[in-house]
């Protein structure tokens, strides 16, 4: 069955969409959407290293990843807001990373499959990464499901109830650098931060508790997927972006949904 | 029984000292209030009494098993996250539905439990927070500037909610308020400080002290006044109750 690379391509995208999900909600709800830019920008330069050092292209995306996040935790602060900080890492290393691939001698590198994925070339390894790092961040976020939401709440009430802040802020960071490195070839690394935000946001409405909203976030995000990619064998698409499509699709109807209950009281 | 106490304490930050040479203590059942202007070093104070902060001199002492129930300055909830009252008490230990309930009733809010807390008005809001604070039957109730955004009546109403969660649970308080006039007259004891600690005593005495004045203006003394007339007002009408509010000190 996973001889077929279409049944290869289902199965890594809906891996990376039923994660995507609920990290997603917290990405929202702590207006973290630049820092997933950030780091999977990054990961362009990850893709370059590990490429001339010869290491797993996944190997190398996580590295940077985490490297990043780590640099964007200590370098704002007062003298420069979160979003300038993370405005000159993501660029820079994205800058960096594309310069880096151009001294590549001797590899000839599909810089497209890393910018906006390649999902119909996943490998039976690739798929078995996807879902070792999805089954993992789930598991993270299922472990630590009330620390990390008293810590989204309010870090004094996290303190106070003897939860360590900065250390669930690094769960985060660390489960945000497993999704991208595992995503960067099925949606690129320029529409990772898509699928972890607009999931979210199309589940906002539709959820009285942030447990039903990751829930809701995590079956939006493996229903964009597959029939993003359904859409895309059907109409001959780039699979990427169409995934992309697909989840903004069901964000407009549920914000609709949620535009007309508010009419209606 | 002391609750808390702590000698010489001095905490330095990078390149300024926030405060010295506090002396502090505080005993079961007490209500006190901190006092003081902007940067003066009150929210520095609560965490080293807390233990948030480690003093750079000086000692705290805690008693053991000590249960504080914290109430924060305020708190900003992002509409993206739907959250209930209920889910938001059950934070990040789990408690039960009846918990829940006898807390909000302690707190003045008896039926909020199932509304979402983005919905809540200023006041709501704050005694949702106070709930949260009470449910682990805490030794000590701690409220840094706690009523911040609600108006006069607002802030009125939820202190006296405060004396009333201190009769029922007897629990110690202390508070960290700007709001003088409406906080001190429910103290036994006002701790006033700027940096250290520049008078202390029961609410008239440091209300005429002339450290306090030097702080504070002379103005707020007429405020105080004004207000400790018509609380004496209120209390003969409608507040059968006794209220002692003897200096403890």
């Amino acid at each position: 069955m996973l001889d077929d690379f279409l049944v290869r391509a289902a199965l890594a995208g809906l891996g990376v969409g039923l994660a995507a999900g609920p990290l997603g909600c917290f990405v929202v709800w702590r207006r973290m959407a630049y820092f997933g830019d950030a780091t999977a920008h990054a990961a362009i330069l990850g893709v370059a290293l590990a490429l001339s050092f010869n290491v797993s292209v996944f190997a190398g995306v996580l590295i940077v990843s985490v490297l990043v996040a780590a640099l964007v935790s200590s370098l704002s602060g007062r003298d420069l807001g979160i979003d300038t900080v993370l405005g000159v890492l993501a660029h820079s290393a994205l800058a960096v990373g594309l310069v880096a691939v151009s001294f590549l001698d001797g590899v000839r590198v599909d810089l497209m499959a890393y910018l906006f994925g390649d999902i119909l070339a996943v490998s039976k390894v690739d798929v078995l990464l996807v879902w070792l790092g999805g089954v993992g961040v789930i598991g993270i976020l299922w472990w630590r499901w009330s620390a990390l939401l008293i810590a989204t709440l309010s870090p004094d009430l996290a303190q106070a109830g003897g939860v360590r802040p900065e250390r669930e802020q690094l769960v985060l960071t660390l489960a945000l650098a497993i999704v991208v490195a595992v995503a960067i070839k099925v949606v690129g690394a320029l529409l990772i931060a898509a699928l972890l935000i607009i999931p979210a946001a199309a589940a906002r409405p539709l959820a009285q508790t942030p447990g039903t909203m990751a829930l809701m976030a995590s079956a939006i995000g493996g229903l964009s997927s597959l029939a993003g990619l359904g859409a895309a064998w059907r109409f001959d698409t780039p699979a990427g972006p169409t995934i992309v499509c697909a989840a903004a699709l069901i964000f407009a109807v549920s914000a609709a949904i949620g535009m007309m209950r508010r009419r209606l009281g | 029984m002391r609750l808390i106490t702590a000698k010489g304490l001095a905490v330095r930050h990078v390149g300024h000292v926030a405060l010295h040479d506090v002396d502090f203590h505080i005993d079961r059942g007490e209500i006190i209030t901190i006092v003081g202007p902007n940067g003066s070093g009150k929210t520095t104070l609560l965490r080293a009494l807390i233990g948030a902060i480690k003093p750079s001199e000086g000692t705290v002492e805690r008693l053991v098993g000590l249960k504080i129930g914290y109430v924060p300055q305020k708190l900003h909830i992002e509409p993206t996250l739907p959250i209930t009252v209920e889910r938001f008490l059950s934070l990040p230990h789990k408690v039960s539905a009846a918990q829940c309930q006898t807390a909000l009733e302690r707190a003045g809010v008896p039926n909020l439990g199932r509304r979402q807390m983005t919905s809540l008005s200023g006041g709501q809001f704050q005694r949702v927070l106070l709930a949260r604070a009470i449910l682990g039957e805490p030794d000590l109730l701690i409220l840094d500037e706690a009523t911040q955004g609600l108006d006069q009546p607002g802030s009125a109403a939820f202190y006296r909610q405060i004396e009333a969660i201190r009769r029922d649970m007897g629990c110690a308080v202390l508070l960290v308020s700007h709001e003088l006039h409406v906080v001190m007259s429910a103290s036994d004891r006002v701790v006033c400080l700027n940096g250290h600690v520049c008078c202390h005593g029961a609410p008239d005495v440091v209300a005429s002290a002339p450290e306090y004045r030097a702080l504070f203006g002379s103005g707020t003394g007429g405020a105080l006044a004004l207000y400790r007339h018509d609380h004496h007002h209120v209390h003969d009408h409608d507040h059968p109750h006794p209220h002692t509010h003897e200096g403890a000190d």
